[in-house]
């Protein structure tokens, strides 16, 4: 492997690890307060402890969000010094804004999770909406960042660099509005599903268990309402790509010759090479539909772009498939649970609707990372999109070998770390164990 | 060169100043951890475990913030730092890692087993390991050994954090850290006999501190010219060194003789002096001799409006900061009934 593959082999990484942790900091926040506020509501210790049990979940994902993070930007100068040594100051603002959100996230996490007895009740709740308020905003303030390498705007390019910086018009570039819903949308959905993954295996083993229905019916409206959400706000994505980023559209659905009326492809291999695709199935006139709401509207294929700056085809069409797939499947399962739950007045807790949630618990995740792998691999080989080559961004370090395998395995620790830590923390909520009462203080303090 | 250049290198200054002695304390929390000793040796670590719990993820934004306005209002030198300190970086950055997930699993996982402690032992360790790079590569950009020529660094990923001027600024970042840990962590105790265990601690590095800042000037007359010509010559930059000696002194004095809250605030006057001390003999230059505030200042409507952000971040942060500080301080922390009795501190 070349350095420049390397490099991007650890960014990748980093961001892929840090994604999950980053998603879970947006969206668990909500669920805890959620079930706090239940807990006033009704009086019932439960969601009291669910509540903890979420704040306690929060803060070993959030810490690992945080200093996954952290790494982030050193790798933003470590990795790509030459984007930061150029873009740094196009792009600062939003980092900037991004940095106050985090600072808030961090205060009033720390007030939520250690202050449940040293502030008044109003506060404290208050602490927990300002933690899923500023964690939506520092997501929110990211996205933007990516979006301005998808779509660039807010200077002009020179040899020698960007001149006429507008940095409010470089925050709001094309498409910001559709890429920051759908990255905000996914946080929630898939934490959502994944929550309600682990507690409809618990109910599996345990179909009586109170503690676990009561989670689920914390967990099943949000997963259900972003799950239906998410294809109309993918839809509107997508139009949005198909205008502004053409390549990527092709890539993503393979598409290699200019066609009016195109079809959609599901499945199906490409071949680079060829320029073919193999074993898929082509619902007719779909990608005009999808791509500008017209049936015979003229779709741009790969071979109208010169070939180096076509993204990896098969990836990205790859991706594209799981994102899509994943999505629906998490759709059809949102509609089936609400149809349950409007004939049966309760959230479905049986057998069958159980093991479809638990098989639906990753969906969200997998779905997540596809979907910033489309982005990402799209956007190939561009840093930022027809200015910047992602090879002219790259350190000159060598050896970048000897940090990608170092944080590798260390992602590797972390995170089966994490998942062990987790848990433990859930099996304190089992039926019978000891770990089940109910216990006052959310955090460690001797 | 404007003002709003000088506001921004400020600011990127007083964000270091604040990492320096907030999450600098927590590094040396760390240290303390690592050196618990005695018959109190478990509630040496309760304490810190305690002290820097509700306050850590908080005291490590400032750091990020930093990192943050660097980039965005002085990219070139981010960039150029980014390369020439590349391995060290990525080391802190790793220690950063550990010390940060070590501390969360050790609070959150089942609590007093084999796995607890070995947690503690990453998490003090990292806690070593990160300040000692820290130092390191800001005695490399203080000193004239990172080259470039145009924007390529010249001057290798070894040499320039490696000096002897380098290294005698680890070791100063690290026992200033510990220091500030030691003193703040008086206040935080809760019994007589655990305070006295930190004001002894606080006393012998606080003694530590002068040799190691004697050495770090003695080497910068060769290693770092720039910052021997800062410290030594020019008035402002004598008067801070004034003002650092008078501090230190007034901070072993009032931990002489057990004035724990007051002394907190002399050993925090003299820690961000000392950082102060460092920027202010390095400007206007980033990056000694090459890269100055001015000549790598992102556009003036970029600066400006980082400004503005930064305003908004004040205004949002300082009150939320406050109210943290205020519950979580010791007087916030007033005991409920069945805990020990506050100790009277003075």
């Amino acid at each position: 492997m070349t350095d420049l593959l390397y490099a991007r082999a650890q960014m990748g990484l980093s961001l892929a690890f840090h994604i999950v942790f980053a998603a879970a900091g947006v969206a668990l926040p909500v669920l805890m307060v959620l079930s706090d506020l239940k807990h006033r509501r009704t009086g019932d210790a439960d969601y009291r402890k669910l509540s903890e049990k979420l704040a306690k979940g929060t803060a070993i994902l959030f810490a690992v969000g945080a200093v996954s993070g952290t790494v982030l930007s050193f790798e933003l100068g470590l990795l790509w010094p030459e984007f930061m040594g150029r873009y740094g100051e196009v792009i600062g603002l939003p980092f900037s804004l991004e940095g106050v959100a985090f600072f808030t996230e961090a205060i009033f996490l720390g007030i939520y999770l250690y202050g449940r007895e040293r502030v008044s009740p109003g506060l404290h709740l208050f602490s927990g909406g300002m933690v899923a308020v500023s964690g939506a905003a520092s997501a929110f303030f990211v996205t933007l960042v990516n979006t301005f390498m998808n779509n660039p705007s807010g200077f002009t390019p020179t040899p020698a660099g960007p001149t006429d910086v507008q940095p409010l018009v470089a925050m709001f570039s094309p498409g910001w509005q559709y890429q920051t819903a759908h990255v905000l949308l996914s946080c929630y959905q898939a934490s959502a599903f994944a929550m309600a993954g682990i507690h409809a295996f618990i109910l599996l083993k345990h179909p009586g268990a109170s503690f676990h229905r009561k989670a689920l019916s914390i967990a099943l409206p949000l997963a259900c309402v972003t799950a239906l959400a998410q294809p109309l706000m993918g839809d509107l994505s997508a139009k949005h790509v198909a205008r502004a980023q053409p390549v990527k559209l092709a890539a993503m659905e393979a598409h290699f010759d200019t066609e009016a009326g195109a079809p959609l492809r599901v499945g199906g291999w490409p071949d680079v090479e060829q320029r073919t695709v193999t074993g898929s199935i082509d619902l007719p006139k779909g990608l005009s539909i999808l791509a500008f709401a017209d049936p015979d509207a003229e779709v741009k294929g790969l071979n109208e772009f010169p070939r180096d700056v076509w993204p990896p085809v098969a990836k990205v069409h790859l991706a594209f498939q799981v994102m899509v797939g994943t999505g629906s499947l998490m759709a059809l399962l949102a509609l089936a649970t609400l149809w349950r739950r409007w004939r049966g007045r309760e959230w479905p807790h049986g057998k069958g609707m159980m093991r479809a949630w638990l098989l639906s618990g990753p969906l969200g995740l997998v779905a997540l990372e596809a979907g910033w792998l489309v982005t990402e691999w799209g956007r190939q080989p561009w840093i930022v999109r027809d200015v910047m080559r992602t090879g002219e961004a790259v350190t000159p370090v060598p050896h970048l070998a000897a940090p990608f395998f170092t944080f590798t395995a260390v992602y590797l620790f972390l995170g089966v770390t994490v998942l062990f830590v987790l848990w433990r923390q859930v099996a304190g909520t089992l039926p019978g164990k000891p770990g089940a009462v109910v216990d006052g203080e959310v955090a460690h303090v001797h | 060169m404007s003002t709003e250049t000088w506001g921004l290198g400020l600011a990127v200054a007083g964000t270091f100043v604040l990492y320096a002695l907030l999450g600098g304390a927590d590094f040396g929390g760390g240290v303390w951890d690592l050196l618990a000793r005695g018959p109190r040796k478990a509630e040496q670590r309760a304490l810190i475990a305690r002290a820097i719990g509700p306050v850590w993820e908080v005291n490590h934004v400032w750091l990020i913030v930093g990192l943050v306005l660097l980039f965005s209002g002085f990219p070139r030198a981010f960039a150029a730092l980014s390369v020439a300190l590349h391995v060290p970086l990525t080391l802190l950055v790793l220690g950063i890692v550990f010390r940060g997930t070590a501390f969360t699993f050790r609070a959150y996982d089942t609590r007093g087993d084999v796995v607890e402690r070995r947690w503690g032992v990453v998490f003090s360790v990292a806690s070593v390991v990160a300040p000692l790079l820290l130092g390191m590569c800001v005695g490399a950009v203080a000193s004239d050994a990172i080259r470039m020529q145009g924007h390529a660094v010249v001057s290798g990923f070894f040499a320039s954090w490696l000096s002897p001027f380098a290294l005698s600024v680890g070791a100063l970042t690290l026992g200033l850290f510990a220091f500030l840990a030691a003193v703040y962590l008086t206040h935080e105790a809760r019994t007589p006999e655990l305070a006295e265990d930190f004001r002894r601690r606080a006393l012998v590095t606080g003694g530590l501190l002068f040799p190691l800042a004697l050495a770090v000037l003695l080497l910068s007359r060769e290693g770092a010219p720039r910052v021997w010509m800062g410290l030594s010559q020019t008035p402002f930059a004598l008067a801070l060194h004034g003002g650092t000696a008078v501090a230190a002194v007034t901070a072993f004095a009032l931990l002489w003789t057990r004035r724990f809250r007051a002394a907190r605030v002399a050993a925090a006057t003299q820690g961000g002096l000392i950082v102060l001390g460092w920027a202010v003999s390095q400007a206007p230059y980033l990056v000694y001799p090459h890269l100055t505030l001015q000549g790598t200042a992102a556009p003036l409507v970029v600066q400006r409006l980082l400004l503005v952000a930064l305003a908004v971040g004040l205004v949002t942060v300082v009150p939320s900061l406050v109210l943290l500080f205020r519950v979580f301080g010791p007087r916030g922390q007033a005991p409920r009934a069945p805990q020990a009795p506050e100790v009277p501190t003075t």
